[in-house]
Parts: structure tokens; sequence; C-alpha cells
């Protein structure tokens, strides 16, 4: 009775399964394939799923052949073969796996021959190079070449805790939003080089049909060329700790025209950067920017509070190392000193010499200093940080 | 083959009573039932673990769980399942049938054997330790890595790591005493007559998962060493500031790792062909060219590895040497699926427990295969890569390939352990409750995979929510079905139906003349086979 119910519902999940499979289109597949590589991996894809399914079919179907028919309940006397004994059978038996062989390195090796060599050709014919860091728990971008040279920045995650911890409603981007995307040229063919400051992440966007390891100390390469505007979003796909989750990767496509405004705003902020440098903050401007570049940089592991993670994350609040001097009389950098640990880190902290603008650090220093429940009472301006460089 | 066996049923049974005769003995029967009842036990540990890692995929948010401990979760189930729960239920069959199945007396090194298996808690202690140390404030858990101990991340890892290391020394240091036992065993042990070639399938398919294990357990061991050092006394050797290479960890790793399937598989590739034929009541097909393709694909095993990581970056040659090498293993591997479909056409088949599940096996099990053979491919596998369409092959391989497989030789052997007949109703609903919530869990993941849901994440983009619900509520259906295996084992063990000595109808072999339970000692004159 029970042995009944159990096949006849597993029946009729199996068939519920397949007919959603029938109606839907790409749920069910590959997201729609915006780069020739991206589409030329779901076409091998599509191919190798449908010869696989045959010959699943094939066999399945001769095993149940047998298995309704050879069965002692139906008296069905067992042969006594243990293999193949005429010539005929002999060849016979050797059929499939000529099909297989055929099927291996002629149908499927083939073209999968061809996709490599694609995914490989990196350097041919690129019009630019970006450079991709994978870090904990974020990516940054810096444009290597052309009128975008120079530009860099982070991309952090933008989703809010209170979505993560379900105390508010989760937005339709939900762990795939970042502050500042990627942006490329659509139809420009991109060199992305890629490596990382602490343990191996990998760069993906499952659209662009490409996935590389960003490899700390080794440069690894990828390539995509976005045919269609957008904005695509991916995420790291390498275990790399307790954020592997939360560094998302969001790249927006966009014509040529845009883009090259988009260079020109980057590069005017830019140059505004470099001048907020060498004029002097007051206390207030430089809390204001800390907390924000605190939030987005710092907050993943010290916390939004201070209080850390310890052991691996140490508290900033009622830090000994933060209520220590920064800069000896002459303005130059203490060893193993806040400052110093922010700019160049150590073990898990990253160095955010790179990453980080003179103002940003400032700021951000300033901040940990004189919030978190920290009074240390100092301020650090932009110009001191320049000074450093 | 026909056998004249001459079994004692009077043998002399002393030996010391109590804990001591388990803590002591050289008996391959009590050892390998140690084995079993160890690898059931951590397959219900490494089974709840994963519970909660469902429970907490159910929908998107954290809920119940925190990302660390939830990066702790999976890597943790997947060591225990892999090396505390697949691995001894295979050599507790070896322990147990190898004997039996040759015509031995007991393993050849017995005292080897007693010391192989009790290294076995205290590594399941070493691995699960930090949990507890944890909760005192000691550490900040178990190795939160994955089970592939990737460097530099585990470089960076707490104490979890370094525990996890010891751990895998210690089953390693058992793995390959094992294995000795087995060679050492098939090698001089066997009942006059027995060549090699009439040798039962599953002492070939022991015999060259041993080899295998002897040739990549000290490369594991060496590179988790190397590991060690690299945490602990100031060696680069996966750190490029210092010269060494990070990718060398995973080609190391992978050198193990990869074969590491087969290790997995091979003893089910072994008795698997003798399920089929005693349900089929027809002998095995292929017998010899079975046993070419195990070597086959054991020399093969171990060439292959660097497809676990293709999205590294290798050069073009490397990724297509390794491209069309894994497609290679597609071959000796469907002459075996070959051979088994081959075995049950034509023949006479009832339906009993073990042949459900084997049956079953061969089906879900070359799902697992032909998934296998499109990962192979280099640009596709860009897209698969640590997604969950990798998570739902490898559980059609090792769950449905391995572990099943292992249920289909429990239902097989148990009769013959205990005496008793196990309940065969409850064991049918096990294999109908267990074969529709794997693939209910699974066949989901396979499509999240698709659209792009990285594994080893704890919370996931909403597009996701629909299949990792399903899936959840299947995996907790399966998880529950378990129940009723561990059940059925018990009531099998304490009474039930008196088991003949041939128990199925079919059966054929050495280990079947034997009265079940077969005595203390098992042969105490040589059988002889013809």
């Amino acid at each position: 009775m029970v042995m009944q119910w159990i096949k006849k519902t597993g029946m009729f999940l199996v068939l519920a399964f397949a007919s959603f499979a029938v109606n839907a289109e790409y749920a069910w597949n590959f997201p729609k394939p915006v780069t020739p590589m991206a589409l030329d991996t779901l076409h091998v894809h599509n191919k190798f799923m449908l010869i696989t399914m045959i010959l699943f079919v094939v066999v399945l179907a001769i095993m149940i052949y047998s298995i309704v028919n050879h069965r002692k309940s139906r008296n069905y006397q067992a042969a006594t073969f243990t293999g193949p004994r005429t010539r005929p059978q002999v060849l016979w038996t050797l059929v499939p796996f000529a099909i297989l062989l055929y099927i291996d390195f002629i149908l499927m090796g083939i073209p999968a021959y061809h996709s490599v060599v694609m995914m490989e050709d990196t350097k041919n014919n690129a019009d630019m190079v970006i450079k991709v860091n994978g870090s904990q728990w974020r990516w940054s971008y810096e444009y290597m070449d052309g009128d975008a040279q120079g530009i860099k920045f982070v991309s952090n995650l933008t989703t809010p805790q209170e979505q993560i911890t379900n105390e508010a409603e989760k937005g339709e981007h939900y762990l795939l939003e970042v502050d500042n995307p990627l942006v490329l040229p659509v139809d420009k063919k991109v060199r992305i080089l890629l490596t990382a400051s602490d343990v191996i992440h990998n760069w993906w966007v499952p659209a662009f049909g490409a996935s590389r390891d960003a490899i700390p100390g080794f440069l690894r390469e990828t390539w995509v060329k976005v045919e269609e505007e957008g904005t695509y979003r991916g995420q790291c796909k390498e275990l790399c700790g307790k954020g592997h989750g939360y560094m998302p990767v969001v790249v927006k496509a966009v014509p040529q025209e845009e883009f090259d405004v988009w260079v020109a705003d980057q590069k005017q902020q830019m140059a505004a950067n470099t001048a907020g440098a060498d004029k002097e903050w007051t206390k207030d401007e430089l809390m204001a920017l800390g907390k924000d570049v605190y939030t987005k940089n710092c907050a993943v592991c010290h916390q939004v509070s201070g209080a850390g993670l310890p052991p691996a994350f140490p508290a900033l609040t009622g830090s000994k190392l933060v209520a220590e001097p920064n800069l000896d009389s002459d303005g130059k950098l203490l060893k193993d000193s806040h400052l110093d640990r922010v700019l160049n880190g150590k073990g898990v902290m990253p160095a955010w010499k790179a990453t980080l603008s003179d103002s940003d650090i400032a700021a951000v220093v300033t901040y940990e200093r004189n919030a978190l429940g920290n009074a240390v009472g100092d301020v650090l301006q932009p110009a001191q940080v320049k000074a450093l460089r | 083959m026909s056998y004249t066996t001459t079994a004692h049923h009077d043998a002399h049974e002393d030996h010391p009573s109590g804990i001591m005769r388990w803590l002591t003995t050289t008996n391959h029967k009590d050892i390998g039932t140690m084995y079993l009842i160890f690898a059931l036990i951590m397959f219900m540990v490494g089974g709840s673990m994963i519970m909660l890692v469902r429970a907490e995929l159910f929908q998107p948010g954290m809920q119940l769980v925190q990302p660390e401990f939830f990066n702790q979760l999976i890597g943790v189930h997947a060591l225990i399942m892999i090396f505390m729960a697949l691995m001894p239920a295979a050599t507790g069959f070896a322990n147990w049938m190898l004997p039996l199945q040759i015509g031995a007396p007991d393993m050849a090194l017995p005292r080897l054997n007693n010391w192989g298996f009790w290294l076995l808690p205290p590594a399941a202690i070493l691995l699960t330790l930090p949990y507890i140390l944890a909760l005192f404030g000691i550490g900040d858990g178990a190795i939160a890595t994955g089970w592939t101990f990737y460097a530099p991340l585990s470089v960076q890892g707490g104490i979890g790591v370094d525990f996890a290391i010891f751990a895998v020394h210690l089953l390693g240091i058992s793995s390959v005493m094992g294995s000795i036992n087995v060679i050492v065993t098939i090698f001089n042990m066997r009942a006059p007559g027995m060549t090699l070639m009439k040798m039962p399938m599953f002492a070939w398919g022991w015999l060259i998962t041993a080899f295998l294990l002897i040739a990549t357990i000290p490369v594991l061991a060496g590179a988790v060493t190397m590991l060690l050092t690299d945490r602990h006394f100031g060696t680069h050797f996966f750190d490029a500031a210092g010269g060494g290479d990070p990718i060398m960890f995973q080609h190391l790793f992978w050198f193990f790792g990869h074969p590491e399937v087969y290790i997995l598989l091979l003893p089910v590739w072994g008795f698997m062909p003798q399920i089929l034929q005693t349900f089929a009541r027809k002998p095995m097909y292929g017998y010899k060219v079975q046993v070419y393709s195990l070597w086959a694909i054991g020399a093969l095993s171990v060439v292959v590895w660097a497809h676990h990581f293709f999205t590294v970056g290798m050069p073009v040659p490397a990724l297509l040497y390794f491209m069309y090498s894994t497609m290679a293993i597609s071959i000796p591997l469907a002459v075996l699926f070959y051979c088994w479909i081959a075995t049950i056409w034509r023949g006479s088949m009832s339906f009993e427990t073990p042949m459900l599940f084997a049956v079953g096996w061969i089906i879900l099990f070359g799902i697992g295969g032909l998934t296998g053979l499109v990962l192979a491919d280099v640009a596709a596998d860009a897209q698969y890569h640590h997604t969950y369409f990798v998570v739902a092959h490898f559980h059609y391989t090792l769950f449905a390939g391995g572990i099943m497989g292992i249920m289909a030789g429990v239902y097989y052997w148990l009769p013959k352990m205990t005496g008793h007949m196990y309940n065969e109703k409850l064991g049918k609903l096990h294999f109908w409750l267990t074969a529709i919530s794997f693939n209910l869990t699974f066949i989901p993941q396979f499509f999240l995979g698709l659209a792009g849901m990285p594994r080893r994440i704890p919370d996931y983009a909403l597009q996701f929510s629909e299949f990792n619900m399903i899936s959840s509520i299947a995996a907790f259906v399966l998880g529950a079905a378990q129940l009723l295996f561990v059940y059925n084992i018990i009531s099998c063990a304490r009474g039930g139906k008196k088991a003949t000595d041939q128990v199925w109808e079919g059966a054929q072999g050495l280990e079947w003349t034997l009265p079940s339970p077969p005595p203390y000692h098992s042969f105490t004159e040589q059988p002889v086979v013809k």
C-alpha cells in the first residue's frame, strides 16, 4: 500500500518536474549570454547536455525493458552467457564503445578544443586592459590604459545589514549590489588581469561566461566583450573566508559615448580629490567622510560598533594601538602605529595605501580615533598622509 | 567455479569479553563490525551537520548560524563523509568479506588491523574537538576552508586547521595500514586453486583501491605537513611573497583528491556485480574485461587531477591534456556500465532491497558519470566550476555512487553477518524514500548551479529561493529516511528470522558456504577452489 503510494507520488513529481523544464527557458539554464564566450559556452553546454541525455535515456530504456521483462515473478528463465561468444557478437559489443569514442573526442572534443582556444585568447586585439584585485571581501578595479588610465576604485557590497539579518525587507538585488560598479564600454574587447591581496578569489559574471581565479602574488587573465548594454551581476566563486557570500561583482556595460563621459567625470573627481588633499579639513568634515569610509571598508571585520570579532579581528574600541600617536615630532610615520597599520596592513589586515585616497585615509583614521567609543582627540590631515607617500 | 569446503562449526571461541574484546581484538569480523558501526555513526554525525546547513539555506537571509560557523559545517561535513563514513565502511566490508570470499582464516596482519581501526576514533575527536573548545572560548571553531584546505585561506585560518591536519594524518596512517593489510592478504592468503583471475570482483576492486591509497595518501600527508610548517614554522611553500605558489597546494591536494574519488568507488564497483549476479540469477558478464577496466580507471585516475581547478589559469596545452584525459575515463567506465547492465540482461531478477539499491545505483551513478563527462569540458567548466552544478554532480557520484552502493552491500551481507534477516518491507521503504528524496534534493541544485549560484555561500540572492527551498525540504526527508536504515540494522542485529547459509537464492561464492553468522574463526581448514 505504502509502496504503491510512494511509487505514484514519485512518478507524479518526476512528471511535474519534466513539464516545468519544457515551459521555462532561461531559469533552467545559463543566464542569457552577452559575450561571444558566454554564447559559445551556452552552445557547447546545450549540445553536451543533449548528447548525455540521449545516452541516459537510451540506457535507461534498455534497463527498464530488462527490469520489466527479465524477472523471476514472470518466470523468465535466466540465460547463462558471460560474454560475447561469436565473432559478430564481439563486433556488435564494440559498437557502443566506437560511438562513445566518437562522442568523446569528435562530437564533444572538437567544439571543446575551439572553446578553450577562444577562452585563452586574451591578448589579441584587446581594446583596453583593466586590473581586478580581490581582497577580503571586496573587489577593486583599475583602468590600465587609454583615456581611462589611472582610474581606480573599490567596489563594496551595499546591501544593508538589516536585510541580511531579516530585520528589513530584502531589495531586488539582495547581495548582488555594490556602491561602485565596474563600467565597461560595449563591443570592446577588454583584457582583464586578475590578482588578489590575501587569499584566492574568483571573479565571475555568469552572463559573461568568464570565470578566473584571482591568486595572491600572481597575475591571471581572462577577457570579456560585452555585446549588450545593461547591468550584469555575479559573485566571488572561490571560498575566501566568512565574507565569501558578500563580495558581488557588478558590471555596467554602456555605449562608448557614455563611457567617455563617465571617464571624464571620474578624472574630474580624482583631480578634486588630489586638490582636497592639500587643503586644511575641519574635524567635522573628516569625521563625516571617515564614518562613510569606515562603514564601507572596515566594518565587515571590525564591526560597525568597533567591537571587532576577536581573536581574528581585534576591537578598535579601547584599542591600545589606536591610542598611541601616529607620527613623531618630525611628521615621520611611527612603525606599528595606527596609521602604519591602515597604510601598510599586517597579516589579515590589508594595506589600504593603494586603494584609498589621502583624504579617505586621513578621515577614517581620525574617525576611528574619535568615535567608536574612542576619544584620542587628535586630527590627521590629508596633507600629512600625502607627505608620507 | 565450484568449491569444496570444510567449515567447522565448533571452532574454539575463547577471547576476552566486554570492552576488552573490542579494544584488543585481532579478529577480522570484530574489526570489520567496528569499522561499519563507526562509519554509520559518523554518517549520522556528518548528515546532521548538513541538515543544519540546509536549514540555513532554506530561505535567503541569515537565520540560524553565522557565516563563519556555516563554513565550518560544510568543510567538516565533507571530511567526515569521505574519511570517516565512506572509507571506513568500505574497509569494514574488506575486513568482513575479503577473508570469507578468498577462503582465508583472517586478514594477514591482525594487529596492524586493530591499530588501523583504533586510529579512527581519535581522528574523529581531533576533527570535531575545536567546535567544543570554541564553546569554552578556546580558538574559533573547526576548519572553515572547505574540505580542500586551499592555501592561503588555510594558512590564515584558526586552530581548527591544525586539528584537521592532524586528523588527516591519523586517517592517512590508518588507510595506508588497512591497504597494506588488504594487499598482503590478497596476495598470500587465497585458497588453493584461486588464481588472481578467479578472485571475486570485490577483491579486485579493493586491491586497486589499496594501491591507489598507498600511492596518493603520502602526497596528501606531505601537502598538509607543508601547510603546517607554513602556518607555524615560517616556511613559504604556498606564499608567493616568499617564493612559493598557492596553486602548488591545489596540484598536490588533487593529486590525492582525484584518485580519492575512485578509492571511494572501486570497492563498490567490486561488490556491485556480485549483488547483480545474485539477484539476476545469472553469472557475471565480462569478468576479465571488468578487471582490466578497473585497472585502467585506477591508472587514469592519477593523471587527470588538474580538472578540479581549470579556472586557476593554465597553459592551453595543459588544459587540453587534462580535458581529453578526463574524457578518456569515460571509456573504461562505460565498459563497466555495459557489463553491469549485461549481467542483469536476460536474467531472472527479483527485487529484494539490495537489488533495488543496486539497480537504483546504476541509474543514479550514471547521472553522476554523465555530468562528469560534461564537466571535463574546460570552457563549460568555467561556468559550472564552484557552483551548485558541481555540488549536485559529486553528490550523484558520492552519495548515489558511493553511499547508496554501500547500503546495497549492507542489506546484501547483513543476514550473513548477523544471522538474521532484516525487515524487508522497511528496507524497501528506506530505498524508495532515499532514492526519491535524493533526486529532489539534488536535481534542483543542478538548476541552481546553471543559474549562477556559487557553492559554499551562507546566503544567496532572491532568484535562487524556490529551488533552495525544494532542495532543503527534500534533504530533510532524505535525512529522516536514514533513521529507518539505522533502526533496521539495529533490529536485525538483535533478532529476526533466521538466515540460511546461502541467504539469497542466487548467491555464489565462498562466503555463502559458511553458516550465518560465520563462526568466530572462519575457515579452520582451507577450502579448495577448482
